[in-house]
């Protein structure tokens, strides 16, 4: 299967694959959440993971980001690499690579506290950056690629919260965009919103990935086809198959794909 | 810019300030009470549980002295408090949580909390216009009024705090087997609540009974025993809290003593009634 | 079978009366004990601004307020401005010491803290609150009083004389028994109620909250001060009036220490005096109904005070909790 982009990525000096799980398990305690995972991601192409609930694919998504690290009792075993780097090797800084691999929740949870414009460049914030002509260029930036800014660009001063949630929703993106990642993971993005606003969202994936290495969670079957280059099936914590999208959904090589797929569980 | 190491540097920094600033604050506490356990256990002795305080010259001439009418003072003082708070407080956190829809219930529960906020200064005074003056002079009942005004809100939202833990199924059991509202009330719910209800006493009960203020002006204070006992309840009573602050600001050292060893009585006291009310809170949830 | 029906027929209507009977006197028996307790509110305003009637009457309501005089010996004029100001700036300096310590102390516990040591924690924070007001005068008076003496205000006394004798004034008695002293002592009282209410705020933020800060690439600390403390702002201020309201009405102790001077100005170290501890002072030697009249009025005017500070606490609440209303 053809990409349009396909015929770009060896001249732009990227590996094809952005980001690569080997033999990936995590696991809380004595229960295991994903167990011996090995998978590629894709440079600007979008990776779906699907699967019934509790299959363990947003315990994966959230390993690419070291969000784990969080949990109390969570226990580590494998590589992540990013650009060849095990980003969980000893020597790394979860802050930093959290900076490159950027996460868009299921709840959008713009900082209710802030305004659009604060909420934005929170993340350049942090880093110190307070040249206001930078902030305001950056800001603008990552609205319009979340093709947020012709709807906010009057009210950046306006509270966080004060927008529907869709337009929430595509804040949190923005959020996301602006720091620059090179990878965007996202945890059912959609689910939480209207048709509509999905919609959108669906559009911005797909302009989002001309650019960047998009992972996305769903437990929506067709919103996978509709958006995703790649597919991964997880079930019961083990990765059952990862495929061409097209592929996957039309001639799966597992059973168990299969019968997800044509609904007879999950 | 700020680099990482900037940024790493004043995470420890904060953590740093947190934990000195714990330890700032729970110094003095440990110190306050080593002092008053130190002090004050030197001059705990039998006589200190079977003696009246009488005049300053009994313990200036080191004769026998004590503060067995304060103790008992206390103790009548506060139970009175008790039994007359107890009921408007159970009565208010019924009818705030069985009858949610009564029309009342957003006045009550504002007056609740304002009397809750209230400085219990001020509950005394109230308490002397309302009893010291008509009666003439002061009383154990008007310190035990005052103190029932403290206790009261603080019962009052224990109770509905309790009463609402309880799941609506209690109560649809009992109204399915016939029960009017008023038995389902009394007989399911209430004693299902009991430990949350309890509990709420004890931590009235341990308020008030640290409480100076109110009683300085109604049950005034007395350096002896009454004649008989209906004196605890008409006339002036001592009090431990009342006794300690008049001890503490007296010119006499051996007086002083003594207010060491009541402050002991009284922390031992009042702590012992909140820690008992923190284990039965946490055993409730056990359960 | 007909029998038990029958039975039941006949028991109905007895068991109807009892039941809608005893549902009446018991709901009337309980609104009755309910109305008591807004009666009792009541009656506070309503005692308090009758007792006081004789000395508003006598120097008017603003001149009550204004006048800085209290002489219940000579002159036996009254006015309330000492014990005010007294009071205002012993509870807020308290509330400004207090303040920081005591959210460090909730965000410590709920942060960073495991949970068996946040829990210790906490409950030696509660514990403060617990000991009586009195206890914790018997120990000032002893030995924190002398202490602080003996440590800063005699060092700094003569330091100023020495050098800067104009501040002298300002600075005041270094006995030890005086404002200084007393409101160091509120400050810790005050603690565990901004502490419990911010640990409480802390609690409620959701986690994605957290996450979303977490996913930018924020630093442990930069989560709590991006994404928590921000949040939970609301029920920090709550606490903080809350403390507030407290270091007014707090009597025993501060009276124990403040040293007892009815004239302003106040210094520093110097004695000083507050509402609370000039009603506990004289309260029970009141010379004549005029100075009696006079301390119920101080009464009347903490009592509006701790009014309004609840209020405002109960609104500020509302305006800048996220979550809603939550309840102190």
């Amino acid at each position: 299967m053809n990409n349009p982009g396909d015929e770009n990525q060896g001249s732009t000096g990227i590996s094809a694959i952005r980001m690569e799980a080997r033999n990936l398990t995590v696991k809380y305690g004595t229960v295991t959440g994903v167990k011996n995972i090995s998978m590629p991601v894709y440079n600007e192409k979008a990776t779906a993971l699907i699967g019934p609930s509790g299959c363990g694919k947003t315990t994966f998504l959230r390993a690419l980001n070291r969000m784990h690290d969080l949990t109390r009792n969570a226990v580590i075993s494998g590589e992540v690499l990013l650009d060849g780097n095990d980003i969980y090797h000893p020597k790394v800084n979860p802050v930093v690579i959290r900076r490159k691999i950027g996460m868009v929740f299921q709840k959008p949870t713009p900082f209710p506290t802030m305004s659009i414009f604060d909420n934005v460049v929170a993340g350049l914030k942090l880093v110190g950056i307070r040249d206001k002509n930078l902030l305001n260029e950056v800001c603008e930036r990552a609205l319009r690629q979340a093709a947020l800014w012709d709807e906010v660009k009057d009210r950046l001063t306006s509270a966080g919260g004060s927008i529907s949630g869709g337009q929430q929703q595509r804040l949190s993106i923005a959020r996301a965009l602006a720091i620059d990642p090179e990878v965007i993971l996202m945890d059912e993005p959609t689910s939480s919103l209207d048709p509509r606003s999905s919609s959108k969202i669906e559009e911005l994936i797909h302009e989002l990935k001309e650019k960047y290495a998009i992972v996305i969670v769903t437990h929506n079957m067709q919103q996978a086809a509709r958006v995703s280059d790649h597919t991964a099936f997880f079930y019961l914590g083990e990765l059952i198959e990862f495929g061409p999208t097209e592929q996957l959904f039309t001639n799966p090589a597992h059973q168990r794909t299969e019968e997800y797929l044509t609904g007879k569980f999950g | 810019m700020k680099t990482l190491r900037q940024r790493n540097t004043r995470d420890n920094l904060m953590v740093g300030l947190l934990y000195a600033s714990t330890i700032l604050v729970l110094t003095p506490l440990v110190i306050i009470i080593g002092y008053v356990i130190v002090n004050g256990i030197s001059t705990i002795s039998i006589e200190f549980f079977t003696q009246e305080l009488g005049s300053p010259s009994r313990a200036m001439q080191g004769r026998p002295t004590g503060l067995v009418h304060t103790i008992l003072g206390t103790l009548v003082v506060d139970s009175m408090a008790l039994i007359m708070a107890a009921p408007l407080g159970l009565g208010a956190g019924i009818m705030l949580s069985e009858y949610p829809d009564h029309k009342l219930n957003p006045l009550l529960r504002v007056m609740n909390d304002t009397l809750n906020g209230m400085p219990a200064i001020l509950k005394g005074l109230l308490a002397f216009a309302l009893v010291v003056k008509p009666m003439g002079a002061f009383s154990g009942l008007a310190g035990g009024v005052a103190l029932a005004f403290v206790m009261i809100p603080i019962i009052a939202r224990a109770t509905e705090s309790a009463l609402m833990t309880i799941p609506w199924s209690i109560r649809e059991a009992g109204l399915a087997i016939g029960l009017p509202r008023w038995r389902v009330v009394l007989s399911t719910v209430m004693p299902a609540a009991r430990t949350g209800l309890v509990t709420g006493f004890l931590i009235a009960f341990a308020r008030a009974a640290g409480e100076a203020a109110p009683l300085m002006f109604t049950s005034f204070g007395n350096n002896y025993l009454p004649n008989r006992w209906t004196g605890m309840i008409f006339g002036p009573v001592d009090t431990l809290p009342q006794r300690l602050y008049s001890l503490a600001i007296s010119p006499y050292k051996e007086w002083h003593a003594m207010g060491w060893a009541a402050g002991v009585v009284l922390l031992v006291f009042v702590l012992g009634l909140f820690f008992t009310g923190r284990v039965l809170t946490r055993q409730k949830f056990k359960v | 079978m007909q029998h038990e029906q029958t039975d039941t027929i006949v028991e109905k209507p007895v068991s109807i009366i009892y039941s809608w009977l005893g549902d009446r006197i018991f709901l009337t028996i309980v609104v009755a004990l309910g109305l008591s307790i807004i009666l009792l509110a009541g009656a506070m305003a309503w005692v308090l601004t009758e007792e006081s009637g004789m000395a508003l009457k006598e120097f008017g309501v603003i001149g009550f307020l204004t006048g800085t005089t209290w002489d219940p010996g000579v002159q036996f004029l009254f006015g309330a401005l000492p014990f005010i100001a007294g009071t205002l700036i012993t509870s807020v300096l308290a509330l400004a010491i207090a303040f920081y310590p005591a959210v460090a102390v909730a965000i410590f516990i709920a942060e960073y803290a495991p949970r068996w040591l946040g829990h210790i924690i906490e409950n030696l924070v509660h514990l403060i609150a617990a000991v009586p007001s009195v206890v914790i005068g018997i120990w000032g008076i002893f030995v924190f009083a002398p202490w602080m003496r003996d440590t800063f205000y005699y060092p700094i006394y003569e330091w100023a004389a020495n050098h800067h004798p104009s501040m002298l004034p300002i600075l005041g008695s270094p006995i030890g028994y005086g404002m200084a002293t007393a409101t160091i002592i509120l400050a810790l009282m005050i603690i565990p109620f901004t502490t419990a209410l911010t640990r409480d705020a802390i609690r409620q933020v959701p986690k994605e909250q957290r996450e979303a800060a977490w996913a930018l690439g924020a630093t442990k600390w930069e989560v709590i001060r991006m994404a928590v403390i921000p949040y939970s702002r609301g029920g920090i201020m709550a606490g903080a009036i809350l403390s507030f309201g407290r270091a007014i009405g707090e009597t025993m102790a501060v009276a124990m220490l403040i040293g007892n001077n009815n004239n302003l100005p106040f210094s520093v170290m110097g004695p000083a005096a507050t509402m609370p501890s000039v009603i506990v002072n004289e309260f029970r030697e009141a010379v004549g109904n005029l100075h009696l009249s006079s301390l119920m009025a101080i009464g009347l005017v903490l009592f509006v005070v701790s009014l309004i500070v609840n209020l405002v606490a109960a609104y500020v609440t509302r305006k800048l909790s996220i979550t809603g209303g939550q309840s102190i």
